[in-house]
């Protein structure tokens, strides 16, 4: 090869290019369809007397309509809460009374009989392993059910028609349409819905969907929602309406994630990520049946499995750190205390308490062990009987057993309605926030997505908190 | 790994060798072969994927889910081959990411074989990508995917005269339940030793001053690389004037591994 003559065709093509003008792509664009239409042609032929009625477009033109799009999508989601919150019960209760009461304290014999000195058994024991069982107890079986449902709508073919429903909002926010693909895998876990955000090309709506992904209310903390539904929200009203009403707290805090999802998309495309909403191409795609159980096995494989390997990792260190906060004294009062004490006044402004700051700052690297932590820390502070001792985490065997612990700890209906804001509101776990590290390669946008959802939180139970002080 | 308990037909006879075949997961080192998997989006390229190598790349019914590149492997009578599967795109001509990284993978990266995945009752749409990538290679098969919807949609396809009109070899399958994969297989392993030659159709019906340049600069382009088989692509490239293309035909990346 001659570079002289390289230059030459380059040259000669930027001239033709003149030549041609700017029907060049066009011309080229055309003459592909007309040959594929031509081959067509001679290849495809379609029986269009048997095809008249189309399944595929009469399920659409319900499922995207005006009036029954949204309905519709509620009505599934509180569908596949509740067939995970009933169903998860019973497996969650028979792993508690394994793990906890059976397994746990034969591993504290046997750490005892050979020998431990009473600090590594406490650290181990109580602290690594019991935190790694709640876990497992708690996060195990709703994600055995919500995985496995969700993947069925997804290979359904059900998630480009959410997509399409709420494509116009979305524009309106300023943000991409295809961010409500991002949204619903943000359901499942934060982590992974950042992940997804790869699927928008405009870096700047990337940005919006990846900072906006926490306010769809992630796995581990459907949990924390449910049992906080279900002491507070549901005891309110008269029993036969208790899950109902429960159920629809649940979905409102959902929904309202939902709402402020769409709130700071159009904020931040109003300010920092200004710009021009792209356009996409979105086929709604056949519906296919599911194959039921090769789904429902690649998705506790795939999903379920590895999302709570990750819980665990995590977990396990979290758990030796509340033993060990617990257990440290600095003169009089231990670690975990003097930090309860501190947080309170702040708490109260906020309609929490000190023990709430606390075990969300704990529970940064897993959502799902921030109850257990609330539980623990207030039979410490408050002394009442009950637990397992300064430090130990634990599950109680029965929801009123965790409600009058709770109670004793000073809540109200208040602070479990600023528990539950909260849960929805505050930063990402630390999975999900090294995420986004990787994925945006920048520290000024990490911290953008992790601070701004706790300055919500705050300002929300603050002003929560002060109206109900007034009208209550 | 993946052994069948009852064979079917096709494990059994003599055209596919079953007892050659090892799916390989992620083992993609020491490969003899490439083989890129391009298509559409939503064609069912990552359930392919998924059957050619045993892997369980995460498959679901929405446009965009594979949105990086994936790789696996598997070996067919002691030859390996490491499969490559690109994001979906619509089109090569105008820049997305995702269009990027499946174009300068078919481009660049230079396949041994590339599998073009299609839909079957939406072919017309389909074959503007599929008419694109036949003319960046030469080796190509087309993997005529979801042919039990097409059959359900009532729609009948002629694929010899298809094949002839490409100038590729066509493989009807249903992916999701393993129909059609083992005479994919083999058609990738006669296309990758060279017992099968392509003979890809080529962009028609362009208007003819445009045809004149692009002839034209082809003939100039082959007389510096004489080796490049796609220089008609090339001269489209130039007279689009995309940047990429002319740095790589600048520095003689375009004709690497010829």
């Amino acid at each position: 090869m001659n570079k002289k003559n390289i230059e030459n065709i380059i040259a000669l093509s930027e001239e033709m290019r003149w030549q041609i003008g700017d029907d060049f792509h066009d011309n080229l664009a055309e003459s592909i369809y007309a040959d594929a239409s031509k081959i067509v042609e001679d290849v495809v032929t379609k029986d269009y007397q048997k095809s008249k009625f189309r399944l595929d477009a009469k399920i659409d033109k319900i499922v995207t309509s005006r009036i029954w799009g949204f309905p519709i999508m509620l009505f599934i989601l509180g569908m596949i809460l509740w067939l995970t919150i009933i169903g998860a019960n019973y497996p969650s209760s028979m792993l508690a009374t394994l793990l906890l009461d059976n397994i746990h304290p034969v591993l504290k014999m046997v750490g005892a009989n050979i020998g431990f000195p009473w600090w590594l058994n406490g650290f181990l024991f109580d602290g690594v392993y019991l935190s790694v069982a709640w876990v497992i107890a708690v996060m195990l079986p709703p994600m055995a059910i919500f995985f496995p449902l969700f993947t069925l709508l997804e290979d359904f073919g059900y998630l480009p028609r959410v997509a399409f429903n709420m494509d116009s909002l979305l524009k309106k926010s300023g943000a991409h349409g295809k961010q409500a693909l991002t949204m619903s895998m943000g359901f499942g876990c934060n982590a992974a819905g950042v992940v997804a955000t790869r699927i928008i090309d405009s870096p700047r709506e990337r940005l919006i969907a990846i900072i906006t992904n926490n306010f769809s209310l992630c796995n581990g903390r459907w949990p924390t929602q449910i049992l906080l539904a279900t002491i507070f929200i549901g005891a309110v009203v008269p029993e036969s309406y208790s899950s109902f009403a429960s159920l629809s707290a649940v979905i409102g805090i959902a929904v309202l994630g939902i709402f402020f999802m769409f709130f700071f998309s159009w904020a931040l495309s109003q300010t920092v990520l200004k710009g021009e909403v792209s356009t996409f191409n979105l086929e709604l795609p056949p519906y296919r049946p599911p194959l039921f159980w090769k789904t429902i096995y690649t998705s506790l494989i795939d999903r379920t499995l590895i999302v709570l390997w990750r819980a665990i990792v995590f977990a396990a260190p979290a758990g030796a750190v509340i033993w060990l906060i617990s257990n440290v004294y600095i003169g009089n009062e231990s670690i975990a205390s003097w930090t309860v004490h501190s947080l309170d006044g702040f708490g109260f402004l906020l309609g929490l308490n000190g023990v709430i700051l606390l075990a969300y700052i704990v529970a940064i690297p897993a959502n799902e062990i921030v109850i257990p932590t609330i539980l623990m820390l207030t039979v410490m502070v408050t002394g009442i009987q009950g637990g397992e001792g300064n430090g130990v985490m634990f599950e109680l065997s029965s929801v009123t057993a965790t409600a009058e612990i709770l109670k004793a700890g000073g809540w109200s209906l208040l602070t479990a309605v600023n528990v539950m804001l909260f849960s929805l509101l505050h930063n990402p776990c630390s999975t999900t926030i090294y995420t986004i590290y990787k994925e945006t390669n920048s520290v000024k946008w990490t911290l953008v997505a992790s601070i701004l959802p706790v300055i919500a939180g705050f300002i929300i139970t603050f002003l929560v908190a002060q109206i109900w002080r007034i009208l209550i | 790994m993946m052994k069948n308990k009852t064979k079917r037909a096709c494990d059994t006879c003599t055209h596919f060798n079953a007892d050659g075949l090892k799916k390989l997961g992620v083992k993609t080192n020491d490969f003899d072969f490439v083989v890129a998997l391009a298509g559409n989006p939503n064609t069912g390229k990552s359930t392919v994927f998924n059957a050619l190598t045993g892997l369980r790349q995460h498959t679901g019914n929405w446009p965009g889910k594979t949105v990086a590149r994936a790789e696996g492997a598997f070996e067919y009578n002691k030859q390996k081959y490491k499969l490559v599967d690109l994001p979906g795109t619509y089109s090569l001509l105008s820049t997305s990411e995702d269009e990027e990284v499946a174009r300068d993978f078919i481009l660049f990266g230079k396949p041994s074989v590339t599998v073009i995945t299609v839909d079957a009752s939406r072919l017309e749409r389909n074959l503007n990508l599929v008419l694109q990538i036949l003319e960046i290679t030469n080796v190509a098969v087309l993997c005529l995917n979801l042919m039990d919807e097409a059959e359900r949609n009532n729609i009948t396809i002629d694929t010899r005269t298809l094949a002839k009109d490409l100038g590729i070899p066509v493989v009807p399958t249903s992916a999701r339940f393993q129909k059609g994969i083992p005479e994919l297989i083999q058609t990738i392993s006669e296309l990758a030793n060279g017992k099968i030659k392509c003979k890809p159709h080529k962009i028609k019906n362009i208007p003819q001053n445009i045809e004149k340049s692009v002839q034209e600069l082809s003939r100039k382009i082959e007389d510096e690389y004489p080796n490049i088989s796609n220089s008609r692509w090339i001269a489209f490239r130039l007279l689009e004037g995309d940047a990429q293309i002319i740095e790589a035909l600048r520095t003689g990346k375009i004709a690497d591994n010829e």
